[in-house]
């Protein structure tokens, strides 16, 4: 925990909100496809806000995976560095929104900011689809992602170890969520009534017409 | 429509109409209308939830054990609450009786929860609506120091100290982002207090957030390696070995020792620097202590919390009693029953739902989510992007729940109230001494103050129930009980075909309760009342307005343009509807968009 590590991999946002969930599908893909070093911490960072905030400032360098809006065309992968990652703050109603943003702000702020940052964002397709998961055109750039993450692990002097294939591995987080069951076990649109609020409604009609 | 008379209020939306929406280009939240008179007096509230989301759609055909592993992804800052009242719902309705440590160790786990959750609420998102972090930047140091010195013997207190943090607030104020301090109403008239009180509590908003880690650590321990932390129907996930040499997994009397270490700082703070933050401020806005009250002085509701007898959840065995005061007589205490089909039901007269009989609520057992989005013919704007709603329709994605019809307050001051009603002595000590303190009298308990006042009182009563529960985890572990788990009933084989149960919690922002139905082993319904439900309600079949509307009236507001007092009051009740989006943009985008019209 409050031990330094030097590179703290974080995947974040909202797995039950369809490609919200990109960087925690990310970073259990990365998890899945390579072992690391000793000082690596891979983490589903979920959106915990201030709870990261220990993880976040014990850690020398961050690579962090998230669904970035760009007003890219949707499934456009992205790579920021250091000072373009933002960290601004705003206006909070909750402290649910206390985002990664809040997050590096109040680091900085109190003197505790990771010595390199690179963000590795996603521009979504839909996030309005509850329990829903991520849509192709966001799944299908994992494999990328998972390739720029490891090449910058590499030149930060972290490789990875390729995993065997079909070599077991503990998932990062509870076995319900991992991508797999929480796909299969979704109910229908019916049973689970996922219809409701008319901007969701005629956006979703207007991408199937 | 003029002027309507309910509960006590006057509703009037004559006059000006002022739109609170904290907009995201990706969905809204909790949105709030107000029409204010003459002199910006707030005559009408409307609050409303402007996102639609149904638990059903994510729990349904799922195993129930796994339940809390889904819940607890709805919300960053509710995860632990969530998943408790799951696993709490399941062995409810399966029956299943857990040991004696691991009701200790959801209670460590839960109050630290209370210790983190009320420490940032108050610094990170509700002591700004107090304190002006641009006027701190001309206070003295050294009388900040003093002032320091006077009220607490909190450790960084000298001159040298308040001007590093100073010239530290200066750098990145002069850097041309104010970061986290974006979109203020800096410099507003209705901020009072002193420049040297305002770098005081700045720094301290700075300590707060550094300080919150340690308490995560807690859940982290117990929790398992993940941020979020494992919870486990029957028990908890974790098992203990005080001889334990570094066996992988069991936690050892290091951890605990560590633990320990933690709960002692946790003391420290909240007492040295939340306390005494929390009475010097109030000290400049006394009159906040007769503004905000809405129902809490009619209508409160606590499901109790803090079981110390595995297994009771009644009030002998609960340390934050139930009950519920309606028409604030609080020498008659009712009792809360979750699962008699006359107490909490929920209506959506006013919702955008169907459900049959509209003129009658459902109770949770038998509830309906069944979204119908129509607009009032008094709305104006469009369908996707409403200027105006129209209160006497339907208005909101949030339905009303209401115990025996009436709309209740829940959160921080409902317990208080509850529990002084209930006669307990150690909540009533410390309601006396902040009355004494601040010289107000025991109405202004029930006011946007006395809320914000019973959250950090309550902050301090849970560090100190922290320690409680960890002197009684020890005993009891060193009486030779490690069990942690009950796994009897764990295989689906030995449930019955159709089963239902509820879980309550008393989460940090109020009463929280899960409603599950089993059939052939998979979740069958799922429903879920949350404490924001309660105090975001929007009105009923009888026109009843919900706790955040009725808090909102008579609010005399400096400047409709900036509107700090409508946040001072909102935030007041730790609202919780904001949950789980962030997209990172490349512009700073406005959240909160404020509308005159």
């Amino acid at each position: 925990m409050s031990a330094r590590c030097e590179v703290l991999v974080l995947g974040i946002g909202n797995l039950l909100w369809a490609d919200e969930g990109f960087g925690v599908r990310a970073v259990e893909a990365l998890h899945q496809a390579c072992v690391f070093p000793t000082g690596v911490r891979l983490l589903d960072g979920g959106t915990l806000g201030l709870a990261l905030y220990d993880d976040l400032t014990s850690a020398r360098r961050i690579l962090v995976f998230d669904a970035i809006d760009f007003a890219l065309p949707p499934g456009t992968l992205r790579v920021l560095r250091d000072a373009e990652v933002p960290a601004w703050g705003r206006t909070k109603l909750s402290p649910h929104q206390v985002g990664f943003n809040d997050l590096l702000a109040i680091a900085q702020l109190n003197g505790r900011a990771p010595d390199a940052i690179v963000a590795i964002g996603v521009q979504p397709v839909e996030l309005n689809d509850f329990g829903g998961s991520l849509r192709d055109a966001v799944r299908t750039r994992i494999p990328e992602a998972v390739a720029l993450a490891t090449e910058q692990l590499a030149a930060w002097g972290f490789p990875g170890a390729p995993r065997a294939p079909g070599a077991v591995c503990e998932p990062l987080n509870a076995h319900a969520l991992a991508l797999a069951a929480y796909e299969a076990e979704r109910p229908s649109d019916r049973d689970a009534l996922r219809s409701g609020d008319a901007r969701v409604l005629e956006r979703a009609l207007g991408q199937r017409g | 429509m003029a002027t309507i008379q309910t509960q006590g209020f006057t509703l009037d939306d004559s006059g000006q109409r002022i739109v609170v929406d904290p907009i995201t280009r990706i969905e809204g939240h909790l949105r709030i209308e107000v029409n204010v008179d003459k002199s910006n007096v707030i005559r009408n509230a409307v609050s409303t939830g402007t996102m639609w989301r149904g638990l059903e759609v994510i729990l349904k055909g799922r195993d129930p054990r796994d339940a809390w592993a889904f819940v607890e992804r709805i919300c960053g800052v509710c995860t632990g609450t969530h998943a408790l009242t799951s696993v709490r719902a399941v062995e409810d309705a399966l029956g299943i009786k857990i040991p004696k440590n691991a009701n200790i160790i959801r209670n460590l786990m839960l109050t630290t929860q209370y210790a983190q959750d009320h420490l940032v609420h108050f610094y990170h998102l509700h002591a700004l609506d107090w304190v002006d972090v641009v006027s701190a930047l001309n206070a003295d140091p050294k009388k900040t120091s003093e002032l320091q010195q006077s009220i607490s013997p909190w450790r960084n207190s000298s001159p040298a100290y308040f001007r590093e943090i100073q010239n530290r607030l200066k750098k990145f104020v002069g850097s041309g982002q104010l970061g986290i301090f974006a979109n203020g109403y800096w410099g507003s008239a209705a901020y009072r207090l002193p420049p040297e009180a305002n770098l005081m509590a700045t720094t301290h908003y700075l300590e707060a957030l550094d300080f919150q880690k340690e308490i995560v650590k807690i859940q982290t321990i117990f929790g398992g390696k993940n941020p979020h932390p494992n919870w486990l129907v029957g028990g908890v996930p974790c098992s203990i070995n005080l001889n334990d040499t570094g066996a992988v997994g069991a936690i050892n009397m290091t951890q605990l020792n560590m633990i320990s270490g933690i709960i002692d700082s946790t003391i420290e703070f909240i007492d040295q620097v939340y306390i005494p933050d929390l009475l010097a401020i109030a000290s400049f806005y006394k009159d906040w202590a007769k503004i905000g009250g809405g129902l809490s002085g009619q209508n409160v509701m606590a499901y109790g919390e803090f079981p110390d007898i595995a297994n009771d959840y009644s009030n002998k065995s609960m340390l934050l009693p139930a009950g519920v005061i309606l028409g604030g007589d609080l020498k008659n205490v009712h009792d809360v029953d979750l699962k008699a089909p006359d107490q909490v039901q929920e209506w959506v007269t006013h919702s955008w739902y169907k459900q049959g009989d509209e003129s009658k609520g459902l109770h949770p057992f038998d509830g309906v989510t069944d979204p119908h989005f129509v607009l009032g013919p008094g709305t104006k704007g469009t369908r996707t992007n409403i200027e105006n709603l129209d209160e006497s329709a339907k208005y909101s994605w949030i339905k009303a729940p209401r115990w025996k019809g009436h709309p209740v307050e829940v959160g921080p001051l409902a317990r208080y109230v509850v529990a002084f009603a209930r006669g307990d002595k150690e909540v009533t000590e410390q309601l006396n001494m902040v009355l004494k303190t601040l010289d107000v009298p025991v109405t202004a308990l029930f006011s946007t103050l006395g809320r914000t006042a019973a959250r950090g009182l309550e902050c301090s009563w849970a560090a100190h129930k922290m320690r409680y529960f960890y002197d009684q985890l020890i005993t009891n572990l060193k009486s030779g009980d490690y069990a942690t788990a009950n796994v009897d009933l764990w295989e689906p084989s030995t449930w019955p075909a159709e089963a239902k149960g509820i879980g309550s919690c008393e989460a940090p922002r109020g009463a929280l309760a899960h409603w599950v139905k089993i059939k052939n082993t998979r979740i069958d319904s799922y429903q879920c009342v949350v404490p924001t439900t309660w105090n975001a309600s929007p009105r009923d079949a009888k026109g009843q307005i919900g706790p955040y509307e009725a808090a909102l009236l008579n609010t005399p507001m400096v400047n409709p343009q900036q509107p700090l007092e409508i946040l001072r009051t909102i935030h007041s009740f730790d609202p919780c509807l904001a949950c789980a989006t962030h997209v990172m943009s490349p512009e700073g985008e406005e959240l909160v968009a404020v509308k005159v019209r």
